[in-house]
């Protein structure tokens, strides 16, 4: 019979172990698949790393799509830390840009020094904000975040394309919906060839790395997480550390949309978001919920994506098969997390006379 | 007659949301949260239209759909019942997964069309007597046979939850797993099965777009309306017959927007989208503020069951 029993906490190493065996299960998948596909599946390999790393221009490319899925998922990472399962991390990127492009928009003559840390600010509050209605409710109420955020996601992308289309228009756009470019200013300048995006974002890990492993509110928010009923007993103002985290963690997915529409798109638009805060959601998952990690996850995923694109000039292979590839990698390594946690006893002899028949998985 | 025509289109284009609601009803009702359904639905459009295709047969298109999104749950039932991979992620990861192939698969059907042994079989049929009633016939008795199906597909869902045996244990499960348990009910089958099936309505919803209502193949044919599903969920309170009249009501939301140019009315038709969603939220809240029970989400949504965490 086999049954399944909750393993002690598990090492580094044999987490590492575990991690690794299953992307290798994945790899094996995806090569029956590329060759199902009639391919040569290390030419495929090679031609993704290629279309990564075979240019500088490529290389910074790929570090360019890391950038907002980082942080997204850094923001991602505080809510479910404590439970809190945002989903609205596309919303608060969309309501960040939109809140950092407000400013842009109305002065754009304002010098770059003022008007920069002006709309990091803004994006922050507008993706916070964004991130505070949901949890303002399931502090009071209960209400389910997980449906309530994915809502919040439709209502800010509703919204964007109402000013896309509407009130910000650009009238010299000849009827094309598209709102104005912003002025240079507004345009977060590059370091080393790539946005200072990528400045931003170091900061961020190392600092969100110290803030939750090492300061009071971070310690209080893993408590929460475990535990709400001993954060309760150890005198914590629950209600209170919930609004705040989840500020900050719709801050940073705010942080990562002032980033895409000043750096990347120069405006802002629909596209801004584009599923990076669904994909957050599995990067911060994917790492372990650790600060260090989510940069290493969310460069491969970055990787993925931007070799996808690439295979589809070098072999005709749709931009879709790269979302297959990315599908099954995540399913493996979904399933994988369990042999982390359980471990499947199998015995030899009839379980029914004794309890422990009752209790066979 | 203008409200007639444009409560009738409501009808069409809230079918394929009823078969998805129902679906995610049945799924939730047994305790897990698939968010896998815009997957769930793409699979199930891509494998009716590709299989209506070759076979130009509506049932055999029918099957394929179903197993398709019933083959894409099974896969979400093992990840979150047995492995006990977290809901929302693996949910997500079947998105992502169902788009990819659906998408890939899609691209040599792009253009097609439905054959026409297959349309001419889900063309609007007049039911006699019912379908002549004045108002109510034209709109909910000259539709096509997959409408009908949709409407007793919710109704048997609603008979099943709350008059059956097995319903009531489902419900348990989806309350309490660990009280399930102790009664002998077996918990783990009923989360399977529940989400197959309802992972498998999902895929139906889909068919009903390419087969019916489009008919032909379009990349992204779903186009959000899957996670609509889990919006009108929470709109229908986890309750089937509720979701019949939310996914008409939503399905005119759908092409409301377009019907609205015609007059001269300055609300824009984004604010109109906006609607839906603005409503769910206020569901939402409503039904957490009242905290009655048959209103709210099964207790255990989103929690795996382990049978020694008692």
């Amino acid at each position: 019979m086999l049954r399944i029993i909750k393993k002690p906490e598990p090492s580094k190493q044999q987490l590492v172990a575990i991690k690794i065996t299953a992307v290798i299960l994945a790899f094996v998948a995806s090569t029956v698949f590329i060759l199902s596909l009639g391919h040569n599946p290390f030419s495929v390999y090679f031609s993704m790393l290629e279309g990564c790393f075979g240019s500088l221009y490529r290389f910074n490319e790929t570090v360019i799509k890391t950038i907002p899925l980082a942080i997204t998922s850094l923001g991602i990472l505080i809510a479910f830390k404590m439970k809190f399962w945002n989903i609205g991390g596309e919303g608060q990127i969309l309501m960040g840009a939109f809140l950092a492009s407000f400013f842009a928009l109305k002065f754009p003559s304002m010098p770059m020094a003022l008007l920069m840390p002006l709309m990091i600010v803004a994006g922050m509050v507008g993706g916070g904000l964004w991130a505070l209605i949901p949890a303002f409710f399931k502090a009071r109420l209960g209400t389910n975040e997980t449906l309530f955020t994915l809502m919040m996601n439709y209502i800010a992308l509703q919204w964007v394309t109402y000013l896309q289309y509407g009130p910000w228009k650009d009238p010299n756009a000849l009827g094309f919906p598209k709102i104005p470019n912003f002025s240079s200013n507004a345009v977060l300048p590059s370091v080393l060839g790539i946005h200072a995006g990528w400045i931003i974002c170091l900061l961020f890990i190392a600092g969100i790395y110290v803030f939750m492993k090492y300061s009071k509110k971070g310690f209080e928010i893993s408590v929460i997480g475990e535990s709400e009923t001993t954060a309760l007993y150890a005198g914590m103002n629950v209600k209170k550390i919930t609004l705040i985290a989840i500020f900050m963690s719709g801050a940073l997915c705010g942080l990562a949309g002032m980033i895409q529409a000043s750096a990347v798109s120069n405006t802002l638009s629909i596209e801004i978001a584009g599923g990076v805060g669904y994909t957050a959601i599995i990067v911060a998952w994917l790492s372990g919920l650790s600060a260090p990690i989510i940069l290493l996850v969310s460069f491969l995923f970055a990787t993925l994506v931007q070799g996808g694109a690439y295979i589809q000039t070098a072999f005709q292979i749709p931009q879709s098969a790269a979302q297959i590839l990315q599908g099954m990698i995540l399913i493996f390594v979904l399933g994988s997390e369990f042999f982390s946690k359980y471990k499947i006893d199998i015995k030899k002899e009839k379980p029914s006379d004794n309890e422990d028949g009752a209790r066979t998985a | 007659m203008a409200l007639i025509s444009f409560l009738s289109a409501a009808v069409q284009a809230g079918m394929p949301l009823l078969f998805a609601t129902v679906g995610e009803i049945i799924t939730e009702k047994s305790g897990n949260l698939n968010l896998g359904v815009e997957g769930l639905m793409l699979l199930g459009a891509v494998a009716g239209f590709q299989v209506g295709l070759i076979t130009a047969n509506p049932f055999l298109a029918v099957m394929g759909a179903l197993l398709a999104g019933a083959a894409g749950a099974l896969v979400f039932a093992f990840l979150t019942v047995t492995l006990r991979a977290n809901q929302v992620v693996t949910g997500l990861s079947l998105t992502i997964l169902g788009t990819g192939v659906a998408s890939f698969t899609g691209q040599s059907l792009m253009g097609q069309v439905v054959p026409e042994g297959i349309s001419k079989f889900f063309a609007a049929v007049n039911i006699p007597l019912l379908g002549s009633i004045p108002f109510i016939g034209p709109v909910l008795f000259q539709q096509s046979i997959f409408v009908y199906m949709g409407f007793i597909v919710a109704i048997a869902a609603g008979v099943y939850f709350y008059k059956t045996r097995l319903g009531l244990n489902l419900r348990v499960v989806g309350e309490n797993p660990a009280a399930a348990d102790a009664s002998g009910i077996n918990v783990t089958l009923y989360k399977y099965v529940h989400i197959i099936v309802g992972g498998a309505l999902c895929a139906l919803g889909g068919a009903y777009l390419s087969l019916v209502y489009i008919p032909s193949w379009q990349e992204n044919v779903t186009s959000g309306r899957g996670w609509i599903a889990v919006a009108l969920v929470i709109f229908s309170m986890w309750n089937p017959y509720k979701a019949m009249l939310s996914a008409i009501f939503f399905g005119g939301l759908d092409i409301v927007g377009f019907r609205i140019q015609k007059f001269d009315i300055a609300v824009s038709q984004y604010m109109i989208d906006m609607l839906p969603y603005i409503a769910t939220i206020i569901v939402l809240i409503a039904v957490s503020a009242k905290k009655s029970k048959e209103n709210m989400a099964p207790q255990s949504l989103g929690e795996p069951y382990f049978r020694e965490d008692r």
